[in-house]
């Protein structure tokens, strides 16, 4: 183990470094570049044996990475905002093939109109695509995060999108405890041989054209059709949330370290009210429900480290005896109401005595969010709770409303 | 050159495959897999060529076959070879990226010259039959002036983009312009191509019927007429040196004419109602290009 000063991003490239990766596609957007750039230099100086490719675009990066898992090996690729928009299409195709690939998204706002700093709206545009997202707090998780993907995504065949804050942790330098090589791989042995195997003498054709019902193969068994396909992958992410459990657990006796899991609870016990986001807001959180706390406020923070699977079973749990659940998105979906929020009130609804949930959006496109506004979003909701308040309109935390066209 | 009766004889395109009646894909993938001995994994986006190749769970392609996105090909593929490599598998098939002509040219452009810039080590495939046929006829960049789609009802009025040319200009190790009309050509190309190393492309002009309007009897006749009359010309540009093959250098070398563009313009509905002046335009084309080649293959660059 060896403690270094890193930026998230430089504690991305050594979780791919760590975790073997062997082909690395790379294609740069800010703020997510210093990855690829660092993992450039690595392999360069023969510091870390993998192929790398800088390709012409993000979709290739993506591509790159299907057709190398496709062959068996580990890829990695990372990526940002409309980096992440355009290789979209490569992302269900990742998910639907059932590719084992690591993404590392340094989350930022998405254009128009053009800004690089961080929200989280492109990793929360891709929420549906079938992949595993997980939220980092810190860069030590980013680090631990990214190793422990590949063990989730090699044993569900699932894609996972490693997911961290633009320039707050992207950019920004602390601390970070990197662990020995051999006890990574004691960890995280080569990849298993792949699903579908790409074979001269026993020659298969994957991903073919698949129609909407069952039909026999050349021997008379029964296949599946279209749904049964998506069937299996929705239940395979569903089964997934337990692995990144089970990875966590792997993890803290390999390294010594206990990281990962499905969410972050602090001070939950007694909680009137829970403060609920995803990323380093976590850890700003905390620091809120702890001045409240002192202030006579009962708060707790659930944060959302695993976002895909949603764990809905484990946040109704965490949530059955407050008073209220107030959720800090960095994203919205437009028309309607931030994903975080609404996935909560969809795993709440119809639990007994499941706490009112209230949505706040903050942060976007990079707007500084404060102890201060994040207390007094506390504050107002709590009176909203107290006087039985169930719903309300996504609040703006940190919005000018006057003076401003 | 390979003469028809030497061909390997073992067949990786099964019958009963879900190709149109006369499809000159079928012909000419017959050659591909032959020059490749199986020892190859595919790279295949949406196109004619998927349906040939069959649904899940069956096909009728007795070879590694990949499917991908449509404009990934190229992306696919390089990355189907650097996993290959990590993997310690490099040297134990070749990669083939196959794609039609608006995989190629219009859609999956961009992922093949990023491709053919880094020099990736593998066969780019474009089948050529002018236009999105596995959609319902639509033009593509590679759909030839005149020629009538659903989105050119009156005919189109652009010449076709020149891809081969362009990947000339990546100058990539060796790029080819062969025909699914003549089989040995398609396998002598891919299987010189196949013991290269580094970006090698292959263009193959491919006969439609369903998608040109002529009876599936007549694609091979076709496809002759397309090279003779110098609508197609057979080349290859190896290590920049450019020389004419098969029946285009048999022209040169008798110093015979071209056949005139209006016979096998003729013999397509797709071209109907073409007047005179269009047709004089296409030929112009045709003498422009005939020329340039003919110059280019006594001077060997």
């Amino acid at each position: 183990m060896t403690k270094r000063i890193l930026t998230g991003n430089e504690s991305a490239a050594w979780g791919a470094r760590l975790a073997r990766a062997q082909v690395v596609a790379a294609y740069p957007i800010t703020p997510q570049s210093p990855v690829v750039e660092t993992l450039s230099s690595w392999v360069e100086s023969g510091e870390m044996p993998a192929e790398f490719i800088a390709v012409e675009s993000e979709h290739s990066a993506m591509s790159v990475c299907i057709g190398a898992s496709t062959a068996g090996a580990r890829a990695f690729t990372a990526t940002s905002s409309n980096g992440l928009a355009y290789m979209t299409e490569q992302i269900w195709w990742a998910a639907g093939a059932r590719l084992p690939i690591v993404m590392c998204v340094a989350n930022r706002s998405l254009a128009a109109p053009w800004n690089v700093l961080n929200d989280q709206q492109d990793s929360m545009s891709v929420r549906d695509a079938g992949w595993v997202q997980l939220h980092c707090r810190d860069n030590q998780e980013i680090l631990d995060t990214v190793v422990q993907a590949y063990w989730v995504a090699e044993r569900t065949n699932l894609p996972v999108m490693v997911c961290y804050d633009g320039f707050l942790l992207s950019h920004t330098a602390m601390p970070v405890d990197v662990p020995d090589a051999a006890a990574v791989d004691a960890f995280l042995p080569p990849r298993p041989a792949p699903l579908q195997v790409i074979a001269p003498d026993d020659p298969r054709n994957i991903g073919p054209v698949v129609i909407a019902d069952p039909r026999r193969d050349a021997d008379g068994v029964l296949r599946g059709g279209y749904m049964e396909l998506r069937a299996a992958h929705h239940e395979a992410l569903l089964a997934a949330a337990d692995v990144v459990q089970e990875a966590a657990e792997a993890w803290g006796r390999a390294i010594g370290r206990r990281t990962g899991g499905l969410l972050v609870e602090h001070r939950l016990e007694d909680a009137e009210i829970v403060l609920v986001a995803a990323g380093s807001l976590v850890t700003q959180l905390t620091l809120v429900a702890d001045t409240l706390r002192s202030d006579g406020v009962a708060a707790g923070v659930l944060g959302i480290r695993c976002y895909r699977p949603f764990p809905a079973e484990a946040v109704r749990e965490r949530l059955s005896d407050a008073r209220a659940a107030l959720v800090f998105d960095k994203a919205l979906s437009y028309g309607y109401a931030g994903p975080i929020a609404t996935d909560l009130k969809a795993a709440l609804h119809g639990a007994a005595g499941s706490p009112a949930v209230y949505g706040a959006v903050c942060g976007l496109g990079g707007r500084d969010v404060t102890p201060e506004a994040l207390a007094d979003e506390v504050r107002r909701a709590l009176i909203d709770a107290r006087a039985g308040v169930v719903d309300r309109a996504t609040a703006w935390v940190g919005r000018l409303q006057e003076g401003v066209r | 050159m390979t003469r028809i009766t030497e061909l390997p004889v073992e067949e990786r395109v099964l019958p009963g495959n879900r190709a149109c009646a006369g499809c000159g894909l079928g012909i000419g993938l017959r050659a591909i897999t032959k020059a490749l001995e199986g020892r190859a994994v595919m790279t295949v986006p949406a196109s004619c060529l998927t349906v040939l190749g069959g649904m899940y769970p069956v096909s009728s392609v007795r070879m590694p076959w990949v499917n991908c996105a449509f404009p990934s090909t190229a992306a696919v593929a390089a990355g189907i070879a650097a996993g290959l490599r990590a993997t310690g598998r490099g040297d134990e098939m070749a990669v083939l990226a196959m794609a039609g002509d608006g995989g190629t040219a219009d859609i999956g452009i961009q992922a093949l010259s990023g491709a053919a810039e880094r020099n990736e080590d593998l066969i780019y495939l474009c089948y050529d039959n002018e236009a999105y046929m596995n959609t319902g006829t639509q033009r593509s960049g590679s759909t030839p002036s005149g020629a009538r789609t659903t989105t050119t009802w009156s005919g189109k009025r652009e010449n076709p983009k020149d891809v081969p040319r362009i990947m000339e200009a990546h100058r990539v190790p060796y790029v080819a312009v062969t025909s699914a009309a003549f089989p040995t050509d398609v396998y002598d190309k891919v299987a010189k191509a196949r013991a290269m190393r580094g970006l090698r492309y292959v263009h193959m002009h491919t006969p439609c019927p369903s998608g040109w309007g002529f009876d599936p009897a007549l694609s091979v006749r076709l496809g002759k007429l397309a090279v003779e009359s110098g609508i197609v010309v057979l080349y290859e540009v190896e290590h920049g040196v450019f020389r004419l093959t098969g029946r285009s250098a048999a022209l040169a070398k008798a110093g015979a004419a071209l056949t005139p563009v209006g016979e096998y313009l003729k013999a397509q509905s797709r071209f109907k109602g073409l007047d005179a002046e269009a047709e004089a335009a296409i030929q112009a084309w045709v003498d422009e290009r005939w020329a340039e080649a003919l110059e280019r293959h006594a001077r060997g660059a």
